[in-house]
């Protein structure tokens, strides 16, 4: 596994000069993952903030090969590019190993391209998945997803009189991918960025089919100053609330467990979205989303420890 | 050596297929297009055709996969029908605005809803804006002409457009017919090794597909698909004319039957030709001045064709087995009213919607038509000009 050093010093493979907001770690977590995959990377993206701001005709930031199709199908559209390979390499008209990434935002993922993730996962195209999490369809002006978390104010959700932001808790999608029983899933973030590149590059290695789910904080999106993103990735893992782990063939490891773990509140009181969950009538909805993060831990904890049984 | 076969329409497709020997394809099941992928299957299972068989879980994803694979340089197919090409319609735009060279079978069947299985011509009329160049079919033999002609249509440079071959759901789908197939040597040879302009495997060269395209460039690259479309014709001709010379069979953009003295002209898509063929050989036999068009290519629209060959008629009736709900008259209609205007012809024109969701059309309806215009021939088009046929009620 390269350190960060060694990565520092690899070749830029998403150029600087995008058009992404200042703070934005969806960029952060693009960069970290082609500096792990390199050059021989066929990258895809689902509709998005990413693949708006890395591709404005007539320019690109990808210095590797990329497609964009559409917003639901970039794990069906990589899946047909990685069949092209497989053909093409058993012909002999290709030499070399190459890797095959699709992406999406949480709106692409956990939402309208799920059945063609889902599909592709089935299907064992040897490909990576990244979804890049940032709880809210941001492209289009932070409306709801089925990513974002309870209580979370959003251009569909709004913190109204009677109604305290999103109701519902968000689709646990890292579970749903296990459950495909694919060979490696893991959860990541570039808060952690030796972590993330770790399991980029082991995805890559493992042949058949890998997802890794990126929680990629939204300056916009959450109401933070933007020189908080890196802090607020962080706080997410520090509180359980994203915690790093990884489910290599069915066996759970815990990359990272908090010395002491905070309380989700930390994490929520530095962002705009959830602001109003401090008001005294909303308060019981911090409780709810404590106890959920609480009781999923322990049974993230309980599972590593089967595994190890 | 031409080779004696007897195939359906889907099991023509198929054969097509297995010569062509495509590097990818994707599949998803539906009706009537079932059998083609069934027996392509079977081809695969028997390690007959090198293709990597992608068998995905919507036709959505089948269509993107194909691009997917188009765009990493593989020669990709897919084949769908009705809704299956309905949920591929946001995808089947992209893959003709990527310039992606994919042939895809559609087998004509009715969308929904009412939910049919049965053939009508909504399905292709509904993307005929596409940007996808699109061959009528008249019998299996067509089929199987049709797709190896639409490979190099498609890989043509100064085309580079998707082509879709589409033929008659279960009359042409499951009925099984005598038609002439080519060595697998001579295929091979026909459709040549497929050389892509950009692929995504050559990471030494990275390219990026399907960049944001705004203000300052979207209409640019619209107009350059426009004179991909506009180079279609010539290369649809100059490949007709190739594979003549390798079968025996010339095909062009359109195919007059019987037209060259014809008073009373009938114009038709697909399977119905061969229906009005055999009448229209029975009332010249009748000594009647009765004739043909068949539109062997829908898009690109041979506009100067049709006038021409319509240059002599004195009444003509268009038979659309599609409704553009709305407009007056069928898609067919439209356009050949369109073709006419200016161009000195001024026939009768009358329209018939017939054959919706399968309903069948026989010789009589055929010669009914003929009657009708036998009494317009000579006349202005009458205001009731947008008829049924086989309507009950």
């Amino acid at each position: 596994m390269p350190g960060l050093k060694q990565l520092a010093e690899r070749e830029e493979l998403v150029s600087g000069g995008h058009r992404a907001c200042a703070g934005c770690l969806p960029m952060t977590a693009m960069r970290q993952i082609m500096l792990t995959a390199g050059r021989d990377t066929v990258s895809g993206c689902a509709t998005g903030c990413v693949e708006v701001v890395t591709t404005i005709y007539p320019f690109t930031a990808w210095r590797n090969p990329f497609i964009h199709s559409a917003f639901e199908n970039s794990a069906a559209t990589i899946s047909g590019a990685e069949a092209a390979y497989r053909s093409l390499r058993k012909q002999g008209k290709v030499d070399k190993d190459i890797n095959f990434i699709a992406m999406g935002g949480d709106g692409g993922t956990y939402d309208i391209g799920l059945q063609s993730l889902s599909g592709a996962m089935e299907r064992g195209h040897n490909m990576l998945y990244i979804c890049y999490d940032n709880e809210a369809y941001m492209n289009t002006g932070i409306q709801r997803s089925g990513g974002t978390p309870k209580g979370t104010a959003t251009s569909t959700t709004p913190a109204g009189k009677v109604i305290p932001g999103k109701k519902q808790f968000p689709k646990p999608l890292t579970e749903i991918m296990i459950a495909h029983r694919i060979p490696y899933v893991a959860q990541a973030t570039p808060g952690f960025p030796k972590d993330l590149s770790d399991k980029v590059e082991k995805a890559l290695s493992i042949e058949g089919p890998a997802f890794i789910n990126v929680l990629a904080p939204c300056t916009r999106g959450w109401r933070y100053p933007m020189e908080e993103s890196m802090e607020i990735a962080r706080l997410a893992v520090e509180t359980c609330f994203w915690p790093l782990f990884e489910v290599e063939h069915g066996s759970f490891r815990v990359n990272r467990k908090p010395k002491d773990k905070k309380p989700v509140s930390e994490w929520l009181e530095r962002q705009g979205r959830f602001a109003h969950l401090f008001k005294e009538q909303n308060k019981h909805i911090i409780d709810e989303i404590q106890e959920r993060i609480d009781r999923n831990w322990e049974w993230l904890l309980k599972r590593e420890e089967l595994s190890q049984s | 050596m031409a080779r004696r076969l007897i195939l359906t329409g889907n099991d023509a497709g198929a054969e097509a297929m297995r010569q062509i020997d495509p590097d990818v394809v994707a599949a998803f099941p539906i009706t009537p297009q079932t059998e083609l992928m069934h027996k392509f299957a079977e081809f695969v299972a028997d390690g007959d055709v090198k293709a990597e068989f992608v068998l995905v879980e919507s036709e959505h994803s089948a269509m993107s996969a194909t691009v997917g694979a188009a765009a990493a340089g593989a020669r990709a197919m897919t084949a769908t029908s009705a809704n299956g090409l309905a949920l591929m319609w946001e995808i089947v735009y992209i893959a003709a605005s990527y310039r992606l060279p994919i042939v895809m079978p559609v087998i004509n069947r009715a969308l929904s809803g009412p939910i049919n299985i049965h053939c009508d011509h909504s399905d292709t009329m509904g993307c005929r804006d596409s940007g996808w160049i699109q061959l009528f079919s008249e019998n299996a033999q067509e089929v199987y002409d049709n797709m190896l002609q639409a490979v190099r249509i498609a890989e043509n440079p100064d085309v580079l457009l998707p082509v879709m071959v589409t033929f008659d759901g279960f009359i042409i789908s499951h009925t099984a017919e005598v038609l002439e197939g080519l060595e697998d040597a001579d295929v091979k040879k026909w459709v040549g090794e497929y050389v892509p302009k950009y692929s995504l495997l050559n990471t030494d060269d990275p390219v990026t597909f399907g960049p944001l395209d705004l203000q300052d460039y979207y209409f640019e690259h619209k107009r350059q698909e426009m004179e991909g479309m506009a180079n279609a014709p010539a290369a649809i001709e100059k490949v007709g004319k190739a594979y003549g010379e390798l079968s025996g069979r010339s095909y062009g953009l359109v195919e007059s039957y019987e037209l060259d003295d014809a008073d009373l002209v009938v114009i038709a898509l697909g399977s119905t030709c061969g229906t009005t063929k055999a009448t229209v050989d029975e009332l010249r036999a009748e000594g009647k001045k009765v004739g043909l068009l068949k539109i062997r290519s829908f898009r690109p629209f041979p506009e100067a064709q049709i006038a021409q060959a319509l240059s002599g008629a004195a009444a003509v009736a268009v038979l659309d087995r599609s409704v553009s709900f709305g407009a007056p008259g069928g898609p067919v209609h439209r356009e050949i009213r369109a073709a006419l205007f200016g161009s000195g012809a001024n026939p009768a024109v009358v329209n018939y919607i017939y054959g919706l969701g399968g309903r069948d059309i026989s010789q009589e309806h055929v010669r009914q038509v003929f009657d009708d215009l036998a009494v317009l021939a000579g006349k202005e088009t009458p205001k009731d000009n947008i008829r049924f046929l086989g309507l009950r009620g």
